[in-house]
């Protein structure tokens, strides 16, 4: 079994009762990032709808990182993950929060 | 007392404005959904209901349907998205462009039509919603064309005497029309001019902007296209043009008179490589014989330097005699009649960009049937 951790950004956080940081337990072999998605929909099921098109794709300004790359770059919803690693959510180019 | 709600869908959220039947003070709550984008803007009050329902979309986040049973103090936003293209399309929704609540009839049926261009039903009070195969899987789809906003379905029109007759519009396809309740659908364009095509009438194609219909009247449509404007008495079979005395025949915006059928608005545009106000007068024109002449209403509004234009969804008119009619402006402007439309005042200023209003006159004093159990997450 693979332990990540899911950072979910401030807009979606009305899906997941408010929390930042969301460890999942990843099953499948090898492990994904598509596996882990799967699982934090199994705990947070409306985070995947506003992050996923409803074809599965990711949608094309959200961005999502292991570690410190972009899947766009690393093979997608199949990009291998590593236990410990953390999986961020980011609406692309934005962010902030007001004060 | 009945109060008139005046809702409006800007680029940035959703703004309600409320007024005592007497239309002279308008007090402003918003943005709802801050930072969406609220293309479609519906209120439901069949079977009791008190509901408005709004097509939100983020740029980041996808486009759903929320809802509001208290004018926008609590929304019901689904966990699951509600309007979903299915797997074997290979579609993604990018838009909810119109919501149409059902005849009174049938209460819990509501259509909504999309970019890419579809009709979606639901027949439990908007819980669920469905793809309305018989348009999806119409041979002309993979013909139709975007238009400047995307490949969109932006106007439902349902016949009150005939639940199985509906027209649909679509930019750039044309208008259909299904008279089987949506299981076919046939193209009906026949007089209208595609001034962008080498054939320039064609069975389909035209990029029409918007349809509508008086229910007293069961087969007149009037029609405001990309270039022209037209009317109907044969339920779509074919088109007369009834462009005489206008600047333009470019808009977007087109609604009917609550209480006469032969009086239709208009806000024409300089053409759709200008597009601003012509002459940079903002005028509603309004035509009192069905098209047969028209007259340019301009008491309250800018007729100097006022390049503003009104898009597709942003012309509304209320239920109340006089008739309220209601125009929102790209450039963030309200304005309101209280007399027709022959003269106007400022509502509100300084909007984000506007791109649809309704208008709706309630009992405040009735309260609102309000869904016992909620299955949804709130915001």
């Amino acid at each position: 079994m693979t332990r990540v951790v899911v950072l979910i950004p401030t807009p979606l956080r009305q899906f997941t009762a408010g929390r930042s940081r969301i460890p999942v337990d990843v099953t499948e072999t090898p492990p994904s990032l598509g596996g882990a998605l799967a699982a934090l929909w199994d705990v947070a099921p409306g985070v995947r709808d506003r992050v996923l098109t409803e074809q599965g794709e990711v949608r094309p300004h959200v961005n999502v990182f292991v570690g410190a790359e972009s899947c766009r770059w690393t093979g997608g919803l199949g990009t291998p993950i590593t236990d410990g690693v953390e999986i961020a959510i980011f609406p692309a180019i934005s962010g902030g929060r007001a004060r | 007392m009945k109060t008139v709600r005046v809702l409006v869908g800007t680029v940035k959220g959703a703004f309600f404005l409320r007024a005592p039947a007497a239309r002279t003070a308008w007090q402003v709550e918003g943005p709802h959904l801050p930072g969406r984008a609220i293309y479609s803007l519906a209120h439901d009050g069949r079977a009791e209901r008190r509901r408005v329902w709004a097509g939100a979309a983020s740029m980041h986040w996808g486009a759903v349907l929320v809802a509001t049973d208290d004018w926008g103090r609590t929304w019901e936003e689904p966990q699951e998205a509600n309007v979903k293209f299915p797997a074997d399309t290979g579609l993604a929704l990018k838009q909810i462009w119109q919501i149409a609540p059902g005849l009174d009839d049938e209460p819990d049926t509501l259509h909504c039509g999309v970019e890419p261009a579809a009709l979606f039903r639901s027949t439990d009070g908007g819980k669920s919603w469905e793809v309305v195969r018989g348009l999806l899987d119409h041979p002309h789809r993979e013909r139709w064309t975007p238009g400047g906003g995307g490949l969109c379905l932006h106007t439902i029109v349902r016949d009150r005497a005939n639940a199985d007759r509906m027209w649909i519009a679509i930019s750039s396809g044309g208008v259909y029309r299904t008279a089987d309740g949506g299981r076919t659908w046939a193209a009906r364009n026949a007089g209208i001019r595609a001034e962008f095509l080498p054939e320039k009438f064609p069975e389909f194609g035209q990029c029409v902007h918007k349809v509508v219909h008086h229910p007293s009247r069961a087969g007149r449509l009037f029609a405001q296209n990309h270039w022209g404007l037209y009317r109907s008495d044969d339920a779509g079979d074919s088109w007369q043009d009834i462009a005489r005395g206008v600047p333009s025949d470019f808009g977007f915006a087109m609604a009917i008179h609550p209480h006469e059928p032969d009086t239709v608005y208009i806000i024409p545009i300089e053409s759709d490589q200008v597009r601003v106000s012509p002459e940079g007068k903002l005028r509603v024109y309004r035509t009192r014989n069905a098209g047969r002449s028209w007259e340019a209403l301009t008491r309250g509004l800018p007729q100097r330097h006022a390049y503003d234009i009104v898009l597709r969804d942003a012309l509304a008119t209320d239920t109340l005699d006089p008739a309220g009619v209601y125009f929102g402006t790209r450039n963030g402007k309200l304005y309101a009649s209280k007399d027709g439309g022959s003269s106007w005042r400022l509502a509100v200023d300084g909007l984000p960009s506007i791109t649809c209003v309704r208008a709706v006159v309630v009992d405040d004093r009735r309260p609102a049937l309000r869904p016992k159990a909620r299955q949804s997450a709130r915001r």
